[in-house]
């Protein structure tokens, strides 16, 4: 990156770590950080809508959708997350080339040939042509959808019993000054389940957090895949020789995720007051004493 | 005027099709001198070298993608890149799933590295990268194979006692063992373990048309000396030749 890095051999000390921590493949190592806060600030908000959508599907009057919300919730926290992190994202692409393959293949070539999987060239997702990032990026595409579905069950089931934890009495009420179900569900029900919802969507997000190592799992360049290949001793065949620094490297990632975690708890806790305020609840109480 | 568009519309047509396909080729980028990523963040090593070559040769569009060591084939099968160069032996189990190319090197040979000469090797604890042909080796003999992902991490057993000694490629070994200032050492007797039969690019059975571009080029790199020169520079003077 400088120029006094361009012969490592004969720097020492202060200057050498330098150069060595400004090298193009720890620049890859520090914007791998940025691929896990997308990938969380994508993630979240997706699950959170997957659990609204199921935790609605599970309370609807229609017996198919609520039998979908159900099977879904329970089926899903049922399966080892990692067998869905392993199984969605190769069951989708292969779903996807499979439902292009049969409109722009020729249909007289088939897809399984033995043991392979193939589509014609066309049919490909991403294209063989697409740059390299497009092929990253679809990565994560469905990287992000596999969490959204394993997180949006446990959000489901949490919304879920927030909104059965709004008081009946409330929503009586509404419906006594004459609102349609849908009403009540919208001006009563939705705003006042949150401060229910909280705790547990809080520790949803915690485990979020941590589950982002998952990501090397799925093959995507996450913090922990350039930590052990950045740690891992190197010879002289590279341009910085060192021994097997794994250790500062997963320490750094350590600091890393508590930092992540802190700064969480810190917006939860102003959150949570905010959300209690004026609720019946026993945190809304004692701000309703302190205030007189 | 018509004509002239006509024409042009038959180019646009017809242009696509001479354009060579993006041929996706896979390497670990973990197994030096072989594949690795340097520090620039790119891949580099001697397939890395060698590929770019070949595809040159065969009028190819090649690009490289990086996969781990673990999911390399299944990837490989279900058309996520079309080529493997990754320091892959050739042999018989692996031949049940995937095609390979003619060996772009001699059998290389491996060897056992440990802490002292004597290590016990077959009665003792041998690291080995998971799924390698040095695996099942130590599998057949009686010693206890203890397996990694990745080869770094099957050095590291050794150095920190986990394993008595590490069973893998000579030339991924050997600059460990350079370097480590006499704490590496080869296993007496066993410094050169003749197995394999030499490393080939990896394709997908029903892609008979790249094997054959590929097989050609490889040919016309071991007739015209340019793959002894270059197994020479990566390997070292007296690296094995065709």
């Amino acid at each position: 990156m400088f120029a006094t890095c361009a012969d490592p051999q004969t720097l020492e000390g202060l200057a050498w770590l330098m150069c060595y921590l400004t090298s193009g493949k720890h620049l890859l190592f520090y914007l791998s950080f940025g691929t896990v806060i997308f990938l969380l600030a994508i993630t979240a908000p997706v699950a959170l809508l997957f659990g609204f959508g199921g935790a609605l599907a599970s309370r609807s009057r229609i017996a198919p959708l609520r039998w979908f919300g159900q099977i879904y919730t329970s089926m899903v926290r049922g399966v080892p997350d990692i067998i869905f992190f392993l199984f969605v994202p190769i069951a989708l692409d292969q779903g996807f080339e499979y439902l292009r393959a049969k409109v722009l293949c020729d249909p007289a070539v088939p897809i399984r040939q033995g043991n392979d999987f193939v589509v014609c060239p066309a049919a490909k997702l991403p294209l063989s042509t697409s740059a390299e990032w497009v092929h990253q990026s679809y990565g994560i595409f469905l990287a992000v959808i596999a969490f959204a579905i394993v997180f949006g069950a446990f959000a489901s089931n949490v919304l879920y019993g927030a909104m059965n934890a709004v008081p009946k009495a409330q929503l009586e009420t509404a419906e006594a000054y004459g609102m349609s179900p849908r009403q009540v569900s919208r001006r009563i029900l939705i705003p006042q389940m949150w401060t229910y919802a909280l705790p547990g969507l809080a520790n949803l997000w915690m485990i979020l957090v941590k589950a982002t190592p998952l990501l090397f799992v799925l093959g995507v360049e996450d913090i922990v895949y350039w930590a052990r290949e950045l740690g891992g001793s190197k010879t002289s065949a590279y341009a910085y020789p060192h021994g097997d620094w794994r250790i500062y490297y997963f320490l750094g990632i350590l600091v890393f995720y508590l930092l992540v975690t802190w700064i969480s708890e810190r917006i939860f806790d102003r959150l949570r007051l905010r959300l209690s305020a004026g609720q019946a609840t026993m945190a809304g109480e004692a701000m309703r004493k302190a205030a007189t | 005027m018509k004509k002239l568009m006509f024409a042009v519309a038959v180019l646009a047509m017809t242009s696509g099709m001479g354009v060579a396909q993006t041929v996706r080729m896979a390497t670990e980028g973990a197994y030096p001198p072989y594949n690795f990523v340097n520090d620039q963040g790119n891949l580099d090593g001697f397939e890395i070298e060698l590929g770019n070559e070949l595809c040159k040769r065969a009028e190819l569009d090649c690009t490289w993608v990086k996969n781990d060591w673990d999911s390399i084939i299944p990837n490989l099968v279900s058309s996520n890149y079309d080529t493997i160069m990754a320091g892959m032996n050739i042999n018989e189990e692996r031949k049940k799933a995937i095609d390979f190319s003619a060996p772009y090197t001699p059998p290389m040979p491996s060897a056992y590295m440990a802490l002292t000469s004597d290590a016990d090797i077959e009665n003792g604890v041998v690291a080995a990268q998971t799924n390698t042909i040095q695996a099942s080796h130590v599998a057949s003999t009686g010693a206890t194979l203890l397996e990694f992902a990745t080869g770094e991490e099957t050095i590291a057993a050794v150095r920190n006692g986990e394993a008595d000694a590490v069973f893998a490629d000579k030339d991924f070994l050997a600059p460990a063992q350079a370097e480590s200032n006499g704490e590496l050492v080869w296993v007496e007797g066993h410094d050169t373990v003749e197995l394999g039969e030499g490393i080939g690019m990896g394709v997908r059975k029903s892609d008979g048309e790249l094997k054959a571009k590929f097989d050609t080029a490889i040919q016309s790199m071991k007739d015209d000396g340019t793959l002894n020169a270059m197994l020479k520079k990566w390997f070292g003077e007296k690296a094995l030749q065709f």
